[in-house]
């Protein structure tokens, strides 16, 4: 019992500064705090996303020199890389030291820009399965069916059927199947891992990424906030040269008084 | 650049391009024209993009060459074609009626400002109706709503009651906007995808907690954005205070938009498969009949007509969920033929409240008096508008609730029955409040007060876009076959019913 | 004035190493933690702290607000019209590849995304400083009662 609910202390955080947030929001009538409220409203979700993404021990998707100079002396020749690269559908080149999310997102690219839109995307589907795979212990805490049985679900993915895969592109989803617990680790990638083709060099398991994608997702999402608080923040400066105040009591109290010429009596509209 | 390959790009990036710019311009006529030109161009580029969809079936466009699921996709069915058209559509006659009325009410400084922000409005409006990918929605979203608040907030300048409703909104607007992080969120955890049609593959037969909590918060937080009825709140006085263009464009698009996406999120990414969805189908015609009599009541008691309008516009959101309530092809259909045609019937009318207020400086229902001696074209166009509101024959008005009756009939449940009957009943009351402003309009103008003085005719421009939204109102209530041909197949698609085009 | 010495002489000190760093993060960006929205607030922060130590009139007499709009618009277009030149060179919408296609290290990749963090940071940037001279240029009128 206290381990399930420990093991999940960042939902409980979540979860708190939401409803902290929320009750700013409601109960306060200044427009600042209102926005204060808002703000950790806001925040909270960031905070469930970017804990929903990590990794126990794992790093940010950085590909280092050390990785390239390891992955070169597994004997994996340039050209082979390169040729991988450019016939087969993952479109990037192989020589290292940029973000693995470049790489993954990249596989498809050719495809992409010829027909095959459909085929494309159910290649590069398989990929984003390790996405899934930090998820499931939320749905577990959520009861009802477990997350072996969610992992089960999930659509077989097709790596198999892809020799010429990048072995890069594979590698930061693998990381984070590697990292997560064996019972949400899904069979099917399980598989896909072994029937892969045999340049994955050895290191690269070893390496844990964390799930990059929440990250940048919370990154515009962090951006839409600060324009939100910019926004919020100039209305705040208007409403109090317009009316001289800030609180929401006595907002109300001088539209009244504006439209009746009395304080108490709510006007019809605002009602609404 | 193969044009017609590039299409559906297009009438993202042209406002977006184009906002900027706007705000280079010097203030006056100069960001308007450029805002009108761009307008047209987004229209006549929807327009091909709709023939091309109804011609070769749903387009799909990778963002940058990244192909779906892991990149940003552009996915044009049927439905988003059609509310895209009816957006920039809407923008197209807007722009260029809002010149005068943005004369009259924005300090003439901020009027670059003022265009960039409609632009970029705009943008992000069509953005939300193109993109594939559900993230991306919310941040369109969110591009299109900040632009809204302060366009909300120009209103200031003639009542700073705007400032307040521009807040109100903002609060409000970004808790349904987090709200739908959220549900993004747990649906990412559930499956490890953005991408909608992704989603939908991966979801099916999901049906535990966490995507149930999932559907719930993308349902209120999008409930929040259409002004689903407990949570129309922030509506009535954003509409009543914003200036006279933002509020004819937005009642016409915005609240649409979100329908759309709700739509989108209902049918595409959940769909049938999921057993919950039939939970909220029937919360959605509850809350869709209180919204009628409701938001319906509450218009009759109004004495402010941009209020009692904005009101009317809660209650026909009701209307569209209702129609989305039955959770059948001809109900889908009927919800979306509705949100075309109570675009074209709010924009007429808010577009001759906006000619009232420039000429007489009030949208109370007082400033109306005489009108119809004052103003006769414009009242006509009241009144078409009105006639087409309550749905009288050979008006859009009727055409959406005949669509709508007979999807509710044809579904046949004891309780869609009685919801046939409220909504006969609900538009009585539409009569009602319709009948409060022509009646005021056929008193003699008056002779003292404050409404009192001699007015000059409306200018030209303005009667003219008024005009030809109620010439929209009329044709398409004559020439109802193309709509609703479209809607019927959009609904089909967004249904999967249609095997061959759906997924 | 000479009570401030010591802060202004500090902030003199960091002024030009923030700029700096604020230039490492934006074009460092492109193939490591960073980019345009970071390195934007990072730049602006340098001014603001500029303008807490010098004022407001000081600040806006070396970055005159006029300047802003052009800048937040420049950064806007660097940013759409990179997308759109991906169109005309034949690819999708902010498709990069298409600048470069026949390099063999993804050079299109990298000038794409250099040119759009870019057009990110000067917009970032520039919005920062509007809303900054926004709020602190107005007149000082709230009371501390008020609050």
């Amino acid at each position: 019992m206290w381990d399930f609910i420990l093991e999940r202390y960042n939902y409980w955080v979540v979860i708190m500064l939401m409803m902290i947030g929320l009750y700013i929001v409601i109960s306060r009538g200044n427009l600042v705090k209102t926005l204060v409220g808002l703000n950790l409203f806001q925040t909270s979700v960031f905070v469930f996303y970017i804990s929903m993404a990590r990794i126990a021990g794992g790093t940010a998707p950085i590909y280092t020199k050390a990785d390239y100079k390891a992955r070169l002396k597994e004997g994996l020749p340039q050209e082979q890389i390169t040729h991988i690269s450019y016939t087969g559908n993952a479109g990037h080149h192989g020589e290292a030291g940029y973000g693995a999310y470049e790489e993954e997102a990249k596989s498809g690219y050719d495809a992409a820009n010829g027909a095959g839109h459909e085929e494309a995307g159910g290649e590069s589907g398989s990929l984003h399965d390790g996405d899934a795979v930090p998820s499931n212990d939320l749905s577990s805490m959520m009861g009802e069916q477990g997350s072996t049985e969610v992992a089960a679900q999930q659509p077989m993915p097709e790596l198999h059927d892809m020799p010429n895969m990048d072995p890069e592109a594979i590698s930061a989803p693998m990381g984070m199947d590697m990292a997560a617990s064996a019972s949400s680790l899904p069979v099917s990638d399980n598989i896909a891992y072994e029937t892969l083709p045999n340049v994955i060099p050895s290191n690269v398991g070893d390496v844990i990424y964390s799930n990059p994608l929440p990250h940048v997702l919370i990154l515009t999402a962090i951006v839409v906030g600060v324009a939100t608080t910019a926004v919020g923040l100039a209305l705040a400066v208007r409403i109090r040269e317009a009316y001289g105040t800030i609180e929401e009591d006595e907002l109300e109290a001088a539209d009244n008084i504006a439209e009746f010429g009395r304080p108490q009596t709510k006007a019809a509209g605002s009602v609404g | 650049m193969d044009f017609f390959a590039q299409l559906p790009a297009l009438p993202v990036v042209v406002p977006f391009v184009a906002a900027p710019l706007a705000l280079l311009m010097p203030p006056g006529r100069m960001p308007w024209l450029w805002a009108t030109l761009v307008s047209w161009v987004s229209f006549g580029l929807s327009l091909l993009l709709l023939e091309q969809v109804w011609i070769n079936g749903p387009i799909t466009y990778a963002m940058g060459g990244w192909a779906a699921p892991l990149g940003i996709i552009y996915y044009i069915d049927l439905a988003n074609a059609l509310v895209l058209s009816l957006v920039t559509g809407i923008a197209a006659v807007v722009f260029p009626y809002a010149y005068n009325s943005v004369r009259d009410e924005i300090n003439h400084s901020q009027t670059p400002g003022f265009y960039t922000a409609l632009l970029l409005c705009l943008a992000g409006l069509t953005g939300v109706t193109m993109t594939g990918d559900a993230f991306n929605v919310f941040v369109f979203l969110e591009v299109s709503s900040l632009a809204t608040y302060t366009l909300v907030a120009m209103g200031a300048g003639r009542d700073r009651r705007a400032l307040t409703a521009a807040f109100n909104y903002l609060v409000m607007g970004t808790i349904g906007a987090t709200f739908f992080v959220i549900g993004i969120g747990l649906l990412y955890q559930a499956t490890g995808t953005l991408n909608m049609l992704d989603l939908h593959e991966r979801l099916a037969g999901q049906d535990n907690r966490l995507v149930k909590a999932a559907f719930a918060f993308i349902i209120t937080g999008l409930g929040l954005k259409l002004a689903m009825l407990p949570l129309h709140l922030w509506l009535p006085p954003a509409y009543t205070y914003a200036p006279s263009a933002i509020t004819a464009f937005l009642a016409a698009t915005a609240t649409k938009v979100a329908v759309y996406i709700m739509l989108r999120f209902l049918f595409t990414v959940f769909g049938f498969d999921f057993p919950f969805l039939r939970v909220a189908l029937d919360f959605f015609l509850v809350l869709g009949i209180a919204g009628m009599f409701i938001a319906s009541l509450a218009a009759v008691f109004q004495d402010d007509v941009k209020m009692l309008l904005a009101y009317s516009s809660v209650a026909q959101i009701g209307y569209m969920l209702l129609g989305i309530s039955l959770g059948t092809v001809d109900g889908v259909a009927a919800s979306l033929i509705h949100v075309v045609n109570h675009a074209f019937i709010k924009a007429a009318l808010f577009m001759a409240v906006g000619i009232v207020v420039l000429r007489l400086g009030s949208h109370q229902l007082r400033a109306f008096q005489g009108l119809a001696t004052r103003m006769p074209w414009t009242s006509w166009g009241i009144v078409v508008a009105g006639l087409s509101l309550v749905g009288v024959p050979a008006t859009v008005g009727f055409v959406s609730k005949y669509a709508l009756l007979s999807a509710v009939f044809a579904k046949g449940g004891t309780m869609e029955i009685i919801a046939g009957f409220l909504i006969l009943a609900s538009s009585l009351l539409a009569v009602v409040y319709m009948m409060r402003i022509i009646k005021v309009m056929l008193e003699p103008v008056p002779t003292e007060g404050p409404f009192a003085r001699n007015i000059a005719a409306p200018p030209l421009m303005m009667r003219l876009m008024l005009w030809i939204m109620v010439g929209a109102n009329i044709y398409f209530g004559l020439q109802a076959q193309p709509v609703i041909a479209i809607a019927q197949k959009a609904a089909a698609t967004l249904l999967g019913v249609d095997s061959g085009e759906a997924f | 004035m000479m009570g401030h010495l010591i802060l202004r002489v500090v902030i003199k000190l960091l002024f030009a190493p923030i700029l700096l760093f604020g230039l490492y993060v934006q074009f460092h960006g492109d193939y490591g933690p960073g980019g345009g929205f970071q390195a934007g607030v990072i730049f602006a922060s340098a001014f603001i702290l500029f303008a807490l130590g010098f004022g407001i009139k000081e600040t806006q007499k070396r970055l005159p607000p006029t300047v802003l709009p052009f800048f937040m618009v420049f950064g806007l277009l660097l940013y759409a019209l990179t997308g759109v030149l991906g169109l005309f060179m034949g690819g999708n919408f902010l498709d990069y590849y298409v600048l470069a296609p026949d390099s063999h290290h993804n050079a299109g990749q990298h000038i794409g995304i250099l040119l759009v963090e870019f057009g990110v940071g000067v917009a970032v940037f520039s919005a920062m400083m509007t809303i900054f001279y926004f709020f602190a240029g107005r007149e000082p009128e709230i009371h501390d009662a008020d609050w």
